[in-house]
Parts: C-alpha cells; sequence; structure tokens
C-alpha cells in the first residue's frame, strides 16, 4: 500500500528548473536508495517530501500522502504528517538538533507534540528511544546536550526523534556522509535494524553508491533534476539501461575498489 | 545560520540565473543614498566657488527672517543668510567626515590586521585596547581632548577618527580572521609567500568589500559626531560653519524661527541617512555576487 | 640511493586546552618514488601530521628532517621549491579574487623561479596542460570552474614549482564520484610521468590502495600499523586496520573491474 507518492514533481527557482516530472512511489516497508551526484536535485525532492522546500521555490506536479495531494499545503497540514506519518534524518546532525536543548527533551518533542504525552511519560520513552538506539548510559544521556555527543551518537539521537512517534515512512538525506567509515557502519546496522522492529519505509539518499547499495532494495538515479532510473538494485547494478548510470556505477566501481596487488596479478 | 534546509539548497547550488543577477544589481537603496550624497556633496563643492552670500554677510533687517526669494533658507538672529550656512555647512561636515574616516581607516585596519595575523597574545591584547575604546563614548574622548588641545577641526578629526578607528579594527580583525581560516591562505604560505604579500594579495582584496560599507556607515558615525561636538561647542570653532552650531545657536529663537532648527537638522538627517542607504545597496550590489560565486563554486 | 628524502621521528604534538596528543611519537619516512598513504579517521591526527611534513606546524616534540638535514635547518625557499600540496577543499583552496594564471603562478612568484614574467607565463601554461586544462583558462577566475576543474588548478599550482614530493590531503573528498576517479588518475599519470613522490592524507583505503604503495595506518595520534599496501590490505595485523577494512562499504564483487 503506497503511502507517499510524487507524480511529476517539478521544483523551479526563478525559472530554473531544478527537479523535472520525478514520479516514484513509496510503500511500507519499502527500502528505496536515491543516488545522484551534486546538483542532481536529489535533496531537494527529498524536501519537497516533507514541504521544507525554502522559500521562493515553486513546486508543481503531485504528491499524495495517503492519498491526499500535500503539494499545495500550508505548514499547519505538513506539521499533521511530519513526524508522524513521515519522518526525515539530515546529514549533519549538528545543525538538526537544537544546541541549546538536552537530547532527551528533542527526543520527547514529537512524542508530545503527536501523541500528546505528558511530560514524564515522553521523557521515559525518550529513554526507551535512546537504549533502542545502543546510547550508553540513557538515563544519563537524556540530559546532555547535542555537542556533549560524538557525530555517531548525534545520527542515534536524530534517528531516535525521527522514529519516537512511529512513522511509515523514514527519509534519510545522506545520514552516515558525515560520519567516519566504522561509524558508519555502525549506523547503517543500527538503520537495518529499526526498519525490520517498527516495519517502517525507508527513502535513502546519497552520492555513495556502495552504500546505497547496501542498505536499499529499489534504485532510483537522479541526474540534473531528473530521474533517469529506476528498478530492482541488481537490475540497475548490474544491467544499467541509461549511459549516466552505466558510467556512475563503472565510476564508482573503480573508484571504490580496493585494490590488493597479489589477489589480482599484475596490478597498480 | 547553516540549517539543513540551508545546507541543502547550498549543496545543490542555486543556479546564477540572469533574474537573479539583474536583481544583485539594481539596488533601490543605492540609487536614493547616493543621490541624497550626491545632492550634499554638490552643495558642499559649489560652496567652494560660489554662494549666495558671503559668510560674513548680515542683513540687520531682515533677522530671523522666514524662507524667501532674497533669502532661500531664511536668516538667523544676526540676519546671517541661513543657505549660505547650510552650504558651508556642508562643506565642513563632508570635510571632517572623509578626514574622520581616513583617520579611523588609517589606525584600524592595520591594527586589526595584526590582531588576526599575530599570535593569540598580541591579539588578546589588541582586542582589549579596541573593547575599551569602543566602550569610551567618543563625544567624552572629544571633550578630553578639547580641554587639553582646545577646541579645533584637527582635534575634531582626531576625537571622531580614534573613536570609529576600534569598530574598524574591531570589523577588520574579524574579516581577515575569517579569510585566515581559508585553505588559500595555507596554501599561500607553503608556496613561499610572505607574510606581508599574503595580506596585500589574499586577505585585503577578500575583506575590502566589507570595510567600504563599514567606511561608508562610518562617515554617517562621523558627521553626527561632527555635528554634536559643534552643538556642544567642542568642534570647529567660529567663524566657521557647522550644521550643529547652526542648530545651537537657533535653540533659543525655536517658536520664532522653526525653520532654523528644522534645516540643519534635516541637512544632517539626509546626509546620514543618504550614506546609511548607501552603504546598505553596497551590501546589496557586492554580496550577491560574493554568494554567486560561492554558490556556483559549490559545484 | 633511496634514503628517504623527509622523515618524522617521534613526532608529538600538543595543544593546548586538550588532554589527548594529537599526535604521540609518530615515526614516518617517505623515500623517494614510493608513495605512501596515511590512513585514519576523524581525530587519527593525519591532518596535523601533514602539518608537520609542510612545516606549517612545529611539533610539541620530535623532529623532521628533510634530506637528511633537520628542517629549522634547512633554508626556507628550498623546501617550499621541493614540498608542495593540495588541500581537500576545490572551495577554499584558490583566491576567489585572483584569476587562475596568477593563482599557479604564486609559487613562483613567491620562491623566485623563472627569470621574468614571460618565463613564469610559460610555466603557468605548461603545468595548466599538464593537468588537462587550457592555458586560457588562466585568464579566468576560480568560480567558473567546477569542482574538479579546481582541483585540478590546485595540482598545477603544487607541480609549478617542480617539487619532489607532492602531499595530497584528502583531495578528491569533496568531489563527485565520476570527477574523484579523473584527478585519481590525473594524480597517477602525473606521478609517473615526472617522478614525483606522493604522500596521500585519506580515510579512503580504496583511494589510498589504488595509489599508494606503502601505507601507514593512523588512530588516536598514534600509527598502529604500516607496511607495504598490498601487505597491509591483505593481512591487516593491527584489529582497527581489521575493523576499518570490515567497515568499508563495497559493492558485489563481479561488479568490479578486472
Amino acid at each position: 500500500m503506497t503511502i507517499l507518492e510524487a507524480t511529476g514533481l517539478t521544483i523551479t527557482l526563478d525559472g530554473q528548473p531544478l527537479v523535472r516530472d520525478v514520479s516514484f512511489g513509496l510503500a511500507a516497508r519499502d527500502r528505496v536508495g536515491l543516488i545522484g551526484e551534486s546538483g542532481s536535485g536529489k535533496s531537494l525532492t527529498a524536501l519537497a517530501l516533507l514541504g521544507l522546500l525554502p522559500p521562493g521555490m515553486r513546486t508543481s506536479g503531485r504528491i499524495l500522502i495517503d492519498g491526499e495531494d500535500h503539494l499545495g499545503a500550508t505548514d499547519r497540514q505538513w506539521r499533521r504528517v511530519r513526524g508522524r506519518t513521515v519522518s526525515i534524518v539530515f546529514q549533519e546532525p549538528l545543525t538538526a538538533l537544537d544546541p541549546l536543548m538536552p537530547v532527551g527533551r528533542q527526543i520527547a518533542g514529537p512524542l508530545r507534540l503527536h501523541q500528546g504525552l505528558n511530560r514524564s511519560d515522553a521523557e521515559r520513552r525518550a529513554i526507551e528511544w535512546c537504549d533502542r538506539v545502543h546510547l550508553p548510559d540513557p538515563a544519563r544521556l537524556v540530559r546532555a546536550l547535542p555537542h556533549e555527543l560524538s557525530g555517531g551518537q548525534r545520527q542515534r539521537v536524530a534517528l531516535a526523534m525521527a522514529l519516537a512517534c512511529r512513522p511509515r515512512l523514514l527519509i534519510a538525506d545522506e545520514p552516515t556522509t558525515a560520519l567516519d567509515v566504522t561509524v558508519q557502519a555502525q549506523i547503517l546496522t543500527l538503520l537495518d535494524e529499526l526498519i525490520e522492529e517498527t516495519g517502517v519505509g525507508l527513502l535513502f539518499i546519497s552520492h555513495d553508491l556502495p552504500v546505497v547499495a547496501g542498505v536499499a532494495r529499489h534504485l532510483l538515479v537522479m541526474r540534473n533534476g531528473r530521474l533517469v532510473e529506476s528498478g530492482p538494485v541488481d537490475d540497475v547494478l548490474r544491467r544499467p539501461r541509461s549511459d549516466y548510470a552505466r558510467q556512475l556505477i563503472a565510476s564508482a566501481a573503480k573508484v571504490t575498489r580496493l585494490a590488493r596487488p597479489s589477489l589480482q596479478g599484475e596490478d597498480r | 545560520m547553516s540549517t539543513p534546509l540551508v545546507e541543502a539548497v547550498e549543496t545543490i547550488g542555486v543556479p546564477d540565473t540572469p533574474a537573479r543577477r539583474r536583481r544583485g544589481c539594481r539596488s533601490p537603496s543605492f540609487v536614493i543614498g547616493a543621490t541624497l550624497l550626491l545632492a550634499v556633496l554638490a552643495l558642499a563643492l559649489v560652496s567652494l566657488a560660489w554662494s549666495p552670500y558671503g559668510l560674513d554677510h548680515t542683513d540687520p533687517a531682515a533677522r530671523l527672517a522666514g524662507p524667501s526669494a532674497r533669502h532661500w533658507a531664511g536668516t538667523d538672529r544676526l540676519g546671517r543668510d541661513q543657505f549660505t550656512q547650510l552650504m558651508l555647512g556642508a562643506r565642513t561636515a563632508v570635510w571632517i567626515g572623509l578626514a574622520s574616516v581616513t583617520v579611523a581607516f588609517v589606525i584600524g585596519v592595520p591594527l586589526g590586521l595584526l590582531a588576526a595575523a599575530a599570535g593569540r597574545f598580541v591579539e588578546n591584547a589588541v582586542v582589549g585596547v579596541i573593547d575599551i575604546v569602543i566602550a569610551f563614548p567618543t563625544l567624552l574622548l572629544a571633550m578630553l581632548l578639547v580641554t587639553v588641545y582646545g577646541a579645533s577641526t584637527a582635534v575634531a578629526i582626531s576625537a571622531i577618527g580614534i573613536g570609529v578607528s576600534a569598530e574598524v579594527a574591531r570589523l577588520t580583525r574579524i574579516s581577515a580572521s575569517r579569510v585566515f581560516t581559508q585553505d588559500y591562505v595555507l596554501a599561500a604560505r607553503t608556496c613561499g609567500t610572505g607574510p606581508l604579500m599574503i595580506l596585500l594579495r589574499h586577505v585585503l582584496p577578500n575583506i575590502w568589500h566589507t570595510l567600504l560599507v563599514q567606511a561608508t556607515l562610518a562617515f554617517g558615525v562621523a558627521v553626527i559626531a561632527e555635528a554634536s561636538l559643534s552643538y556642544l561647542g567642542l568642534g570647529t570653532p567660529p567663524p566657521a560653519p557647522s550644521w550643529g552650531r547652526m542648530l545651537q545657536e537657533a535653540q533659543s529663537t525655536v517658536s520664532v524661527a522653526p525653520w532654523n532648527v528644522l534645516l540643519p537638522g534635516l541637512a544632517v538627517a539626509v546626509t546620514v541617512v543618504g550614506v546609511n542607504l548607501l552603504g546598505d545597496g553596497l551590501r546589496e550590489i557586492l554580496d550577491p555576487q560574493l554568494r554567486q560565486e560561492r554558490q556556483a563554486a559549490g559545484r | 640511493m633511496n634514503d628517504p628524502i623527509l622523515s618524522g621521528h617521534q613526532l608529538t604534538r600538543r595543544f593546548p586546552g586538550r588532554t589527548h596528543p594529537a599526535l604521540d611519537g609518530v615515526d614516518i619516512t617517505v623515500r623517494p618514488g614510493i608513495s605512501l598513504g596515511i590512513v585514519g579517521e576523524s581525530g587519527a591526527g593525519k591532518t596535523t601530521l601533514l602539518r608537520q611534513l609542510l612545516g606549517v606546524d612545529r611539533p610539541t616534540s620530535g623532529e623532521i628532517r628533510f634530506a637528511g638535514q633537520p628542517l629549522d635547518r634547512v633554508r626556507h625557499r628550498e623546501f617550499r621549491r621541493q614540498v608542495q600540496v593540495v588541500f581537500q577543499d576545490p572551495r577554499s583552496s584558490l583566491n576567489p579574487r585572483m584569476p587562475v594564471a596568477s593563482i599557479v603562478a604564486e609559487p613562483l612568484r613567491s620562491l623566485r623561479i623563472g627569470t621574468d614574467r614571460a618565463a613564469r607565463a610559460e610555466r603557468v601554461a605548461e603545468v595548466l596542460t599538464a593537468v588537462g586544462l587550457r592555458p586560457e583558462d588562466g585568464r579566468r577566475y576560480p568560480h567558473e570552474f567546477s569542482g574538479g576543474q579546481r582541483q585540478r588548478i590546485a595540482i598545477a599550482r603544487a607541480l609549478a614549482p617542480a617539487p619532489r614530493i607532492l602531499l595530497a590531503d584528502e583531495p578528491v573528498s569533496a568531489l563527485d564520484v565520476s570527477v574523484r576517479l579523473q584527478i585519481i588518475d590525473l594524480l597517477r599519470d602525473l606521478v609517473d610521468r615526472l617522478g614525483l613522490t606522493l604522500v596521500l592524507v585519506s580515510h579512503d583505503l580504496a583511494i589510498v590502495s589504488q595509489l599508494c604503495q606503502e601505507v601507514l595506518v593512523m588512530r588516536h595520534g598514534r600509527v598502529v600499523e604500516r607496511g607495504p599496501t598490498a601487505d597491509v590490505l591483505n593481512n591487516p595485523a593491527h584489529e582497527y586496520t581489521r575493523a576499518l577494512l570490515a567497515a568499508i562499504p563495497q559493492l558485489p564483487l563481479d561488479l568490479e573491474e578486472p
């Protein structure tokens, strides 16, 4: 059952189209990867799906969430969706989290807003969530401020915040790009766990092909604002239909290859 | 001020469309400000060659007269033509304004650069001095200097110049520090470029637009400071004309001749508003270019 | 013949206000013609180490030697001619207010290389061509170029004084994947053609594996493993190296180029 459906989504700024005619759907338990290089419009697309585009941008097309078109929705209508039906996690948790608010309260925020919990219940749930995302010493950590946590810990908090109200869809925009590779591996494992546990559908956006390929079952490839390829991950990786996707995969394969000369004979 | 949205937009890179470029170049603030300022400058320049009457000319029969064909701005209590006074006052304001700003920048910019470039100890020392001077009211400083050296144009320029220099130094330090964090400064060091060359070729070219905007604002500050000093009798001594002194002299007769207070006050206001609008306009014009460069570079 | 050209002995760097040293007793040897990779995650100390090798920062203790001499006894200009660097961020490593030719010519001017302006202009054209740009590009400004092209300009600047050693700090991390490949190929090509010795600092083992014959693995300011890249990748001795290797996301094996 499709939860979110974008049809012919077009985003323009000053008459310049930044995203052109993008269509795709997301259902529960989906794992969709959106890959593109800089300027591809992937982040703008993600923002549009939650009505978070900066002012000055014009959108056209349709964004159906649970069958209702939210394209021109008011902020109030969007607020009913954000955090409750669709959540988003960004690349840099330092800027996505309020630097002056203890993280426990930030996780509790959506709980109080959407589920009407009182403060102590919400705090209890926040501690539960901290435990769920494997943060050390949750009872103490809920009082910490974001800058007192490491990058990986902050991203765990961001995930807890995003999933606290059990949304049906999670959009993750480059969630591990700013993290060290070992921390990235931990967060990706955590993401996997959480998706299995909560049944949330995932839209994973990244420029990093191996990461996306590891997470997604369905792959969308964007270039210059257009969706140039869409299909099951294996199909796209092995039998890309568009030239761009073929080039991208070939470059990614070369760039991410761990050259091990003695295994592969002559090498450089 | 980087929120996820701002980051996303910056990463995406807002394209440099012709519409955006045009909007940046046409700035109403700049146009209005420049017009006002040019009017004042014109008055000042013309006064060098001509004015309706001589400075000392008095018309005893027409004291405290309102604006008329003979006296466009009326006369003061001694029968002196106000328009002449306004013109010559403009000259004083512009001269003292420019001179003070020059003094402020000659002192402030090297100090700011020194603070940004030097080690923490020197930087802290300079910042301390700057903060003290900023906290110290310019007028008090002026009074201090006048007490010691007597009232004169030079003292007024020095006092205002020193007072404003602190703010200039502060802004220079902040802007230069930001440039120092850029990799291209480090790259210059690894190219063997010496510190002086780095300041001249890398730092100054990247901060001059900020300093220019500040110079225009400093000019406005200087004009008000000069008017205040003259009002208090601490500025350019008579008979040199000054809007501030015009205000002071017209105070007692304000009920009979309000225009003698209104017009000099308006002159100061027009000058300061004009220069502030000019500064805003400059910022609008200069910044979009920079932002476009930065965003195009994000590609 | 293969005496080290640049080396660091027991380098330690402490920063005021921080409990742990950024570098803790690090030894590093750069031999001519043998490209070296310095790998580690954030906080490993690799950028601090790079700055020591570049001579823009001094160690709290320990010594840097260049061509056998302690660094503070080497003539500044000579060192700068021989050791050049390319930085990570193509946006901030070029002065936005200088035309490209002037940027690339800066080391020539500052180090007094080239007899006159014409000679320097010739050299600028030469290195711009070597990195795949055109001499006419010298008249344009950095913001007119893409990220990959700007990185090429940065490389051209580094090559202008004909250095022996090229230090590169995450030279491709800020670039798109397809562009990364081009720059990696360019670096490989330049190292081969010009006989440069490359010292590459990166968090990305894959890139280091493709460009460097030897590798140093750093963690928390210390070197935890070192050796020929092939050995370290195939038989990682230290558990951190193993964890690092295991964490790297890889495309399915059959997709990799032979």
